[in-house]
């Protein structure tokens, strides 16, 4: 209807300028593939699975109003307990080791050593590996009769434990193989560690500082930020173990197996799994899926506001 | 002795460590090519007596093996094609173009890093199975179309070292955004693309849930899945598991050593997370 309007007719005058007006539709437009699908596939599920956790729902009739039975019940159910118990050992014990061990890996690696590629290439390596083949691979050394580990601990005189059989080593043996894979974070680490500026090392030697204080003083603050970046996924990473447990506990399609020897092997995103798509209780699982949200970003944020103690951000 | 012990210690470390990295790896191809009598027998031999190359053909011939890898070449290929389509796109938007909104969407990306797949699981879960997509390889491939969040943060880190002017300049010469993106930025970002595809790759053929889940049809499965039902029936037959397991890790072995230059990428990329 304005079209035809005078062209000095008064018009409110605008919010912003022609300009800006235009890079918002262009920065939209290019955005939007991102855009579609956050709304799509994770803003629609998301509020989707926190109604559905307040249902009861089999993937065949309708969903049904139950409020927080759900809830109650995860409270009272021992397998919920037992998997959020294996999990927080493996965020809170293995993680820990295995980001230690590829920042050890990082700093050996961090030698001027002749053929310094070669090696990097070798740890990597073991990280390029489907989890299915290793931890097939895996299964096959930990065999407590005729596994390499095994054969090597009985050589030296050691105990050797039936690992995936007894349920105090199943998670030693879930660590000992992330303890292979620990080599993509050694190379996180050092790309880091190639970026500590020279000089603060040259300058520490020049006050005689020697190789452990400055690993203490320079290198780990330099670290810092990429310490709790990579502690906060690995963190995530232990929330969600699927892959490993399932292949290492033997798991059968109908969900027999899952778990491991005295569910030693049950972690939440395991449990979470055989509610859902074994047992259809769709509306059961949602609700675990919320739990295991609300751990995540209390984790999370707990790290990120202790953080401040101890990251550094250079040039801050 | 002390200067001595300082140069011959981190090349005694380094040789130490990586034989103890690589062992397992000696072992899997080891065994592949043993006799079950061989595997089984004390004490155990390193190099097989006779090498039974058999083990291979007879991994291939016990479940449909090309089928399975063709499945996964095929999910692996559509999804490089969806990220490199969305990513780069989303990522020259919050980089390279000065409009409201983008630090927004880059909070965004990164923030749903950190929310874990579980909690949209069961409700794509229930769209996929209501627009009929269970059992077919589209809720294993359609994600890739918008972006993976680490794709978009990865590309950003590679665009802000892009100078600003090389796109004004071609601004003044009057190019539009989308040439300067075609043109100008794409071919900077080859590099960067490639790691994406690279990535891109390596996620959807070691994907073991989301095949699990999606594909009933054990003619529609993954390598993964496959490998993983083979364990199953055929639990015992090392031999054949450690063959199969070798051939599954093989593309992934040459894909690391081809594009080792591009993996290292990511790892300064992801350094630049403050």
């Amino acid at each position: 209807m304005n079209a035809s309007a005078p062209v000095h007719s008064p018009r409110p005058k605008a919010r912003w300028s022609r300009k800006e007006r235009r890079y918002f539709w262009l920065g939209l437009a290019f955005a939007s593939p991102w855009i579609v699908g956050f709304l799509a596939f994770t803003v629609y599920p998301f509020f989707g699975s926190l109604y559905l956790s307040l249902t009861e729902y089999d993937l065949f009739s309708t969903p049904r109003w139950v409020g927080l039975q759900n809830y109650e019940h995860i409270l009272q159910d021992d397998r919920f307990y037992t998997s959020l118990g294996n999990t927080f050992f493996m965020a809170f014990v293995s993680v820990p080791i295995t980001l230690v061990a590829s920042l050890l890996i990082a700093v050996v690696l961090n030698f001027k050593a002749r053929g310094i590629n070669y090696y990097r290439t070798i740890f990597y390596l073991p990280s390029v590996i489907p989890i299915v083949a290793s931890a097939l691979l895996w299964t096959w050394m930990l065999n407590p009769d005729f596994g390499l580990v095994n054969m090597a601990l009985r050589a030296l005189g050691l105990p050797d434990p039936a690992w995936l059989l007894d349920p105090r080593y199943t998670k030693p043996s879930l660590i000992l193989m992330s303890l292979w894979g620990s080599g993509a974070g050694a190379l996180i680490f050092l790309a880091a560690l190639q970026g500590v500026p020279k000089q603060y090392y040259e300058a520490a030697q020049v006050d005689g500082a020697g190789a452990w204080h400055r690993f203490w003083k320079i290198t780990l603050p330099a670290l810092s930020p990429i310490i709790l970046f990579q502690l906060i996924m690995g963190l995530i990473g232990a929330f969600q173990i699927f892959t490993e447990s399932y292949i290492l506990a033997g798991g059968k399609a109908d969900g027999g197996s899952l778990g491991g020897p005295e569910q030693s092997l049950l972690f939440y995103a395991v449990n979470l799994y055989q509610e859902a798509f074994v047992f259809l209780k769709m509306g059961y699982a949602s609700a675990l899926a919320w739990i295991l949200f609300i751990i995540v970003l209390l984790m999370t944020l707990l790290l990120l506001k202790t953080s401040g103690r101890w990251v550094y951000y250079g040039g801050e | 002795m002390a200067a001595r012990l300082k140069a011959v210690l981190p090349y005694a470390l380094l040789i130490l460590l990586s034989n103890v990295f690589l062992f397992p790896f000696l072992w899997l191809v080891m065994t592949s090519l043993k006799t079950p009598e061989e595997i089984l027998k004390f004490p155990p031999t390193i190099f097989p007596e006779k090498v039974q190359w058999s083990n291979y053909q007879a991994a291939v011939e016990a479940i449909p093996f090309t089928k399975y890898m063709m499945n996964t070449f095929l999910i692996c290929i559509l999804n490089i094609i969806g990220q490199l389509l969305s990513a780069p796109l989303v990522a020259y938007s919050i980089s390279r173009i000065p409009w409201k909104g983008r630090k927004i969407i880059f909070t965004i990306v990164v923030a749903t890093m950190i929310l874990p797949a579980q909690v949209q699981m069961i409700p794509q879960y229930i769209i996929f199975t209501n627009l009929g997509w269970v059992n077919t390889i589209v809720p294993l491939t359609i994600g890739a179309f918008f972006g993976a969040p680490f794709f978009i943060f990865l590309l950003r880190q590679f665009l802000l070292g892009v100078p600003m002017e090389l796109s004004e300049a071609a601004k003044i010469d009057g190019a539009s955004e989308l040439r300067i993106y075609a043109r100008i930025i794409l071919p900077i970002l080859k590099p960067a693309l490639a790691t994406v595809a690279l990535f891109s790759f390596v996620w959807s053929y070691v994907d073991f849930m989301g095949p699990l889940i999606y594909l009933n049809d054990s003619a529609k499965w993954t390598i993964t899945v496959g490998l993983q039902s083979f364990q199953q029936d055929h639990g015992a037959q090392w031999e054949k598991l450690m063959a199969a397991s070798t051939i599954m890790a093989v593309p992934m072995i040459l894909i690391y050593f081809f594009g080792q230059k591009y993996f290292m990428k990511s790892g300064s990329a992801l350094t630049g997370f403050k």
